[in-house]
């Protein structure tokens, strides 16, 4: 492989580009992905503590965003590390989805109710919620998005 | 120690989570691939292909669950990370969030409540068990918020977890053609409607047909999830005390 995928690999002086705090960019990175993790377990704890109704990650979410409200804005660094969790996520099924295996027999035993609420439920949500977006924008007057 | 080398170098993968970690990206590479090579349509959603890969793998080699996933979870555990990263796109949309306020509160409430109702409604109408009941109502939303649900509720979070696969799929997978048959144009609307549906899988549905409708999608799944945590505990805790 000529060059490509090489730059992760190792130091690679061009690479190296000096961050405003004297970090190098890789080092940002990592801080950027700590501040994610960081979130996720102030989230975590908060809700072990208080009980609230709230899966740990969600209130990891809104701090990050509270965040990065009071910042104003997204630092480059956590951008990419949030780019870099999200352009795969759908990966981030597989393991879960192969547990389909474990279940196997209840899903066997109920699997026209399974599959009514799976094939039908997933298709009535998507038009009940395309319908009512629709609906709303046009009632309130204003184009649905830049593009059309 | 053991009789034959190929037995020994089982025996010893076996133990080791490098190989089903392994597997499992290897596995999604080669979905990617065929899903490439059908043309990306739809049908060849690459969760589903590598999901099935992997199952016959493991049917070949009589491997249990709990071995694969001991390899597998540091795939699962970044659903965590993943979720908390939902606040930038967030961010970044706020303008966009702000002038759609209206038709986004409104699609969201509707999404929250019809994909809880219309799994509950089907689900019980053909005989499904409480448990399960329990554990289809928040199919719609990211896996880690969907499985903290389930298990507040009294469900089961591992066959949640395969449900919530299994609806992110069906979306990818029919969406785009219903949207079609309904006449919905928009990509912003196409990309909300999927996201709330089908969050993460939906939502990288959406961002191969166009950033705009990957935004939207992001948007709604981090909204839905958030949502959905809110409301659906108190709401379905609710109605089973009047229900039985």
């Amino acid at each position: 492989m000529p060059g490509g995928g090489a730059r992760w690999s190792g130091p690679r002086h061009e690479g190296w580009r000096v961050a405003p705090e004297g970090l190098t960019t890789e080092a940002v990175v990592l801080e950027a992905l700590t501040l994610i993790l960081v979130c996720q377990l102030v989230g975590e704890v908060s809700v072990l503590i208080t009980g609230l109704p709230v899966p740990g990650p969600v209130l990891g979410m809104l701090l990050l965003l509270a965040w990065l409200f009071l910042r104003g804005g997204v630092p480059e660094s956590v951008g990419r590390a949030a780019d870099a969790l999200l352009a795969h996520l759908s990966l981030l099924f597989v393991p879960a989805g192969v547990g389909v295996l474990v279940h196997w027999e209840r899903m066997r035993g109920q699997w026209a109710a399974i599959a009514a609420a799976l094939v039908l439920g997933t298709l009535i949500t998507l038009a009940v919620t395309a319908l009512t977006m629709k609906a709303v924008t046009r009632l309130t007057g204003r184009g649905g998005s830049d593009n059309g | 120690m053991a009789d034959d080398p190929f037995t020994t170098l089982w025996v010893y993968l076996a133990a080791s989570p490098l190989l089903w970690l392994s597997l499992t990206l290897v596995c999604y590479l080669i979905a990617l691939r065929i899903y490439r090579l059908g043309g990306e349509s739809p049908w060849f959603n690459p969760v589903a292909i590598a999901v099935a890969l992997l199952i016959g793998l493991l049917l070949l080699t009589d491997t249990p669950y709990q071995t694969y996933f001991d390899g597998a979870q540091f795939v699962h555990f970044l659903l965590g990370p993943a979720t908390v990263s939902l606040a930038i796109p967030l961010y970044r949309e706020r303008h966009r969030l702000q002038r759609l306020a209206l038709p986004i509160v409104a699609a969201l409430l509707a999404a929250v409540l019809t994909a809880a109702s219309s799994a509950i409604g089907l689900g019980a109408l053909l005989g499904a068990s409480t448990e399960t009941l329990i554990s289809l109502a928040p199919k719609s939303v990211t896996a880690p918020v969907a499985m903290g649900i389930s298990e507040k509720l009294g469900g089961l979070p591992s066959l949640t977890a395969v449900l919530v696969v299994s609806t992110g799929i069906v979306g990818a997978v029919l969406g785009t053609g219903l949207f079609r048959l309904l006449g919905i144009r928009d990509d912003a609307i196409k990309g909300f409607a999927l996201g709330a549906t089908s969050h993460g899988i939906g939502t990288a549905r959406a961002f191969q047909v166009s950033p705009v409708m990957g935004a939207f999608a992001g948007l709604a799944m981090a909204l839905s999830a958030l949502v959905t945590a809110l409301l659906l505990p108190p709401l379905l805790a609710r109605f089973m005390a009047s229900g039985g």
